[in-house]
């Protein structure tokens, strides 16, 4: 055999190697001028452009930056989750950022790694549950949202079967599942919401792929937890329905999208940015909910029926003033097993922790 | 899921997902008979997917985006081609060097580009009464057009190569370029043509990926099939027709996961994310212990040709 050959063949099986360990890395980081301005950095693990995540968190970002016009931002894109945020996390607070936003779960151990070594810097990392002096972590009660988008789901649906395109199998995407779900049942009894994990947060490709597979087995109402639009284009190349999440992704598939359940994170990121700028930042976890508007729900688009909507803004009232609570018992898990006793509540830290799917979920958690 | 449905399922999302590997092969495989050794391909398909994108969102166009992608293709294989035809480099160094630096420059091209919308991607296009026909109707006709051309791409490949007389100098250019320079092939030239023809095609296939696959553009989003495509063009022992099957193959397996979650197999995602990268290192290993470690590889091939040393 040729030498050249055996080269390449070592070479071939490397690259093969390299590319399938490590995914595309990209950094932006804009360093700001030295002004007397607050400055503020933002970590995201996606590109501001993906319509969904990272994009919610930016929008964010701008209406901070109309509100406060005495505060600068700096925001670095597309930071893999693990050492290489920590790098970056540490590189934005030597640059004198005095608020970090670190919006991913995987960013957490970073954040409070590097908040160590920088006592004056205010971190809030997004997701997340670990708290330390300068370190507070905050979330919105997705699950009100994806009740909400639930029932416009499960109105809408024939087949009676509904996709659910899933990220990872974590408590927030689960709790996800099992609202939304309940929110399909509370309308509809029969339907059945199948999930399919594509253990991606970002990869347009495979998650129209994963949406295209639940359209072949007969779904005809697509609704997903991740970063891209994918699932939804999926469905309006086929002519069926779906549920948008983290922004109103109504504009990338018009004819297909009920409705979305979104993040509106603007007057959060001003109140906290406010707090540290008036020496009353205290580290707390904060789980905004509809009442605050820190999660909403998108407007619907022209094919949802008139009852429909009108049945979402008597849920959505009620969760607003209390009356209604996603998760009161009582709730039976896939075996039927009542695992929340009817008058019962789950606790947040029982949302927190959230491992099992409810009734009429068609799917497994792997362990 | 009915197991019909599933299958049916399957086949048409194996096609779907081995489109883009079949022409970075058919790119490849026409190099390699003419004797150049390119593994650039990852990096010409990120390019031509990049282009292929901005061409397309410039536009409005997506054909306009898909002539871009086969333009930069082309041009990057025209830098392997003077590096190795005319320099007479080393023609695995000079590809990997393509490969990293197509991959670097897609993504600083592609930056403004992510997230972005396709305003006209390849859509679906059933094609008329064949994509009634039960079973092979939904496998093979109910597909986008660059599908289908990846068919008819197949076809006339097998004919040139195997039927044509420019065909024959074609294997002749790769099996020992000094015998066809004696008899009259213009060796540099040709071996120019099809090196940078097979770059356009595996621009083709980095298109097909952002404007109908996807359809958007995202860093690294060939994700290694440009790899895959080189390697199957060795399981493929060079005919265009054995590549046609090894790449919807793979397809098949990167699109299986999905079907085995569907029906509830428990098997790790991780797992099933991996077997297109294994199955492509079994598949070398397969072929050349079944070849004795002595490939039916045009013989020339990767050899610089020098008139000079004849």
């Amino acid at each position: 055999m040729k030498k050249w050959f055996k080269v390449s063949l070592a070479a071939l099986a490397a690259a093969a190697l390299l590319i399938t360990g490590c995914g595309g890395e990209k950094k932006k980081a804009e360093k700001p001028a030295e002004t007397g301005k607050t400055k503020v950095a933002f970590v995201y693990v996606g590109p501001v452009g993906d319509g969904g995540w990272s994009y919610a968190h930016d929008q964010g970002r701008k209406y901070l930056m109309e509100k406060m016009p005495d505060v600068e931002t700096t925001i670095v894109e597309s930071v893999p989750e693990g050492a290489d945020s920590e790098r970056v996390i540490t590189q934005l607070a030597s640059q004198g950022n005095k608020i970090i936003f670190t919006t991913s779960f995987g960013y957490m151990d970073p954040t409070i790694n590097v908040a160590k070594k920088f006592p004056n810097v205010v971190f809030m990392h997004c997701s997340g549950f670990k708290t330390a002096p300068n370190v507070g972590n905050y979330f919105g009660r997705m699950y009100e949202a994806r009740y909400l988008s639930g029932i416009v789901a499960g109105k809408q649906t024939q087949s009676n079967v509904i996709g659910y395109v899933a990220a990872h199998p974590i408590p927030e995407v689960i709790r996800g599942i099992n609202a939304f779900t309940m929110g399909v049942r509370s309308v509809n009894p029969n339907a059945k919401v199948k999930v399919l994990w594509t253990n991606t947060w970002y990869d347009p490709a495979k998650e129209k792929q994963a949406a295209i597979t639940l359209l072949d087995g007969g779904a005809d109402v697509i609704a997903q937890h991740q970063d891209t639009t994918g699932p939804q284009q999926a469905a309006q190349e086929r002519g069926k329905f779906s549920i948008g999440y983290n922004t109103d992704m109504a504009p990338m598939a018009p004819k297909a999208v009920l409705t979305s359940a979104v993040f509106n994170w603007g007057p959060y990121y001003v109140k906290v940015v406010d707090s540290v700028k008036k020496g009353t930042f205290k580290p707390e976890s904060y789980w905004g909910s509809m009442k605050d508007e820190v999660i909403g729900l998108a407007p619907f688009g022209p094919m949802v029926a008139d009852d429909t909507k009108k049945l979402v803004e008597e849920a959505k009232k009620k969760i607003i003033d209390g009356q209604l609570f996603v998760f009161s018992g009582p709730i039976k898990d896939q075996s039927g097993q009542v695992r929340i006793q009817a008058g019962q509540k789950m606790s947040d830290a029982e949302m927190l922790k959230f491992d099992w799917f409810v009734e009429g979920v068609d799917g497994t958690i792997a362990k | 899921m009915t197991d019909g449905a599933l299958v049916v399922s399957i086949l048409a999302a194996a096609i779907t997902a081995g489109t883009p590997i079949l022409y970075a092969a058919l790119g490849e495989l026409v190099a390699e008979r003419a004797g150049i050794l390119n593994l650039g391909v990852e990096g010409m398909m990120l390019m031509g997917a990049v282009c292929g994108f901005m061409g397309a969102v410039a536009t409005g166009d997506s054909w306009f985006g898909l002539a871009m992608a086969m333009l930069a293709g082309g041009l990057m294989a025209l830098l392997h081609a003077f590096l190795t035809i005319t320099l007479r480099a080393n023609q695995v160094v000079s590809g990997l060097a393509l490969t990293l630096f197509g991959t670097g420059l897609s993504g600083y091209l592609g930056k403004a580009y992510i997230g972005m919308p396709v305003p006209k991607p390849f859509a679906v296009e059933p094609l008329g009464l064949l994509a009634n026909i039960p079973v092979l109707g939904p496998v093979l006709f109910k597909h986008n057009v660059l599908v289908y051309f990846g068919y008819v791409l197949v076809l006339l490949l097998w004919f040139f190569l195997y039927r044509t007389r420019q065909g024959l100098f074609l294997r002749a250019l790769g099996e020992n370029p000094a015998a066809a320079d004696a008899m009259g092939i213009k060796v540099f030239s040709l071996r120019y043509l099809y090196v940078v023809l097979g770059g356009m095609l595996a621009g083709l296939g980095g298109a097909y990926l952002s404007l109908a696959y996807a359809p958007s553009w995202l860093e690294n989003m060939t994700a290694g099939r440009g790899w895959i495509a080189v390697a199957l063009v060795v399981f493929a022992l060079w005919n265009p027709v054995r590549a046609l099957a090894g790449s919807y193959l793979f397809g098949g397996i990167d699109a299986l996961g999905f079907h085995l979650q569907m029906i509830g197999v428990p098997i790790s995602v991780f797992f099933l994310n991996m077997l297109p990268y294994v199955f492509t290192i079994l598949v070398l290993v397969i072929v050349l212990a079944r070849q004795g470690g002595r490939l039916t590889s045009p013989g020339a091939l990767g050899v610089p040709y020098n008139r000079e040393e004849r």
